[in-house]
């Protein structure tokens, strides 16, 4: 017997007239794919030393960069809360230093409104660094004693990853707005 | 470019009101994640409970994951040992016939060993696991070195307990919750494990450099006697870790002791095993303020 889809998963996603994204996928997907990014510590990976760049992080900066205004200007409050109950980081690390991020790329996204894709990793880039090297400052001042040289693998890592990551929420951006809503 | 001079998006009062609301919010979540560092950093248990709640709801996740690791690891490995198959073979044998003429030393070595103990009516204890788990997670992202166990209070876990695997010491349990665990690595940066040579009982203190990497500090200073290559256990000072231990092995030389890397990797091991605290097993009633944990074998 032949298998048969359901129509309405047959016809997701083919341009139709009559026909607008959902508003709940169009507005939550964004949120859980940064708060997916934060679970990373999950990922099957037991690190003996900080590898993994913060997805969670990564894709933030990508949605802001790709859909400016798409995230409130306090973002960075409810999804560093959540980064910081996973990331071992001490609790309010990342709310601080991602609410700075996104205050910062909206600031920079009024005075430059026009920008390419390198000026979009250079400031992602800058962001990384600021976000590791706070991280790292606030870690030490909470009991631990790395140094600096410890998370320069991973920033080199965080940096190169961003293209890829801008990658994936493009694609997941054109997910989110596929017309599946009949009016 | 410089921003427009009006910075007012649209004349409608409430919109001007939500925009400027909208920055307020964000202003006061930057105020509010200093306040809970100040708080996080002065009591380091302050939100352990938050996160323990959330450890607790991802670790069916961590589980799964953890299997995958282990069996995508299992697959890598047999995958690279048909490549090298034959020139292990031809290793392996030759470390056989060593290890034939090691091992009939070593037998007279354990009758001379065990004479003397009956001697100085010594007993060697072996402390029965509280639990056996899982490493479920870790904080690959942050510069600390923590580890998700997958077991918890409900299995019998205390803070304070040393997690180690088949290869050697792993770290010790930080924080509980009802399922999972956090265990601070020995590789974290706020580790400090008392350990002596294995050849001839040198004592030092191990402290993780938070990158992989152990500094190990000779207690008695002077000439420095450290070789590459040896071996350190755990010593037991502390009460904390069960003595000898298998802990690390130096890799280089510094002035004041070594850099050594842990013989345990945790991330290639299954299974680790949570231990009861020394000292409460060895002499109870040492420390009469603890009550002594529950020496039952449990957990999966």
């Amino acid at each position: 017997m032949p298998l048969t889809m359901p129509a309405a998963l047959r016809d997701l996603g083919k341009q139709r007239i009559n026909r607008v994204p959902s508003p709940v996928l169009a507005r939550s997907v964004p949120w859980l794919v940064v708060m997916v990014g934060s679970l990373c510590p999950l990922l099957p990976l037991i690190a003996s030393a900080p590898v993994v760049p913060p997805f969670g992080f990564l894709f933030l900066v990508a949605w802001l960069q790709l859909r400016p205004g798409l995230f409130p200007v306090w973002a960075g409050l409810p999804l560093g809360l959540f980064d910081d109950l996973f990331s071992g980081q001490p609790f309010g690390s990342a709310v601080l230093l991602w609410s700075v991020a996104v205050i910062v790329v909206d600031f920079v996204e009024t005075r430059f409104p026009w920008r390419g894709f390198a000026q979009d990793w250079l400031l992602a880039a800058a962001a990384f660094a600021f976000c590791l090297l706070g991280g790292l400052v606030l870690a030490n001042l909470a009991g631990g004693s790395s140094a600096v040289l410890t998370i320069v693998p991973q920033l080199i890592v965080s940096i190169f990853a961003y293209p890829l990551a801008a990658r994936l929420v493009g694609a997941l951006d054109r997910f989110r707005l596929i017309p599946i809503r009949e009016l | 470019m410089a921003p427009p001079p009006n910075r007012r998006p649209t004349y409608s009062r409430r919109a001007q009101y939500g925009n400027f609301i909208r920055y307020v919010i964000a202003v006061a979540g930057l105020a509010a994640g200093v306040i809970l560092l100040i708080v996080s950093i002065g009591d380091s248990s302050a939100f352990s409970g938050l996160r323990g709640t959330a450890s607790d709801a991802v670790a069916p996740a961590g589980q799964l994951a953890a299997k995958g690791r282990t069996e995508s690891r299992g697959l890598l490995a047999t995958i690279g040992g048909f490549f090298t198959y034959g020139s292990r073979v031809a290793r392996m044998e030759h470390e056989l016939d060593a290890a034939r003429a090691a091992l009939s030393e070593a037998q007279a070595l354990k009758n001379e060993n065990a004479q003397l103990k009956s001697l100085l009516k010594l007993s060697q204890v072996e402390p029965m696991p509280v639990a056996i788990s899982r490493l479920i997670g870790s904080s690959s992202t942050s510069t600390r070195r923590f580890a998700t166990l997958g077991a918890g209070s409900g299995q019998g876990v205390r803070p304070g307990m040393p997690v180690r695997s088949d290869t050697g010491l792993v770290g010790r349990v930080l924080e509980v919750a009802q399922t999972s665990a956090r265990v601070l690595l020995i590789t974290d940066s706020e580790s400090i494990v008392p350990v002596r040579r294995a050849r001839d009982g040198v004592p030092a203190t191990a402290i993780g450099k938070g990158d992989g990497t152990i500094q190990i500090k000779l207690i008695a200073q002077g000439i420095n006697p450290l070789k590459r290559g040896d071996a350190f256990v755990t010593s037991g000072s502390g009460g904390l870790f069960w003595p000898d231990t298998m802990f690390a092995v130096v890799t280089a030389i510094t002035p004041d002791g070594a850099l050594a890397s842990p013989v345990s990797d945790p991330g290639n091991t299954n299974y680790v095993a949570v231990q009861p605290v020394w000292i409460e097993t060895a002499m109870p009633g040492a420390i009469p303020a603890v009550p002594p944990p529950p020496a039952r074998a449990g957990g999966k």
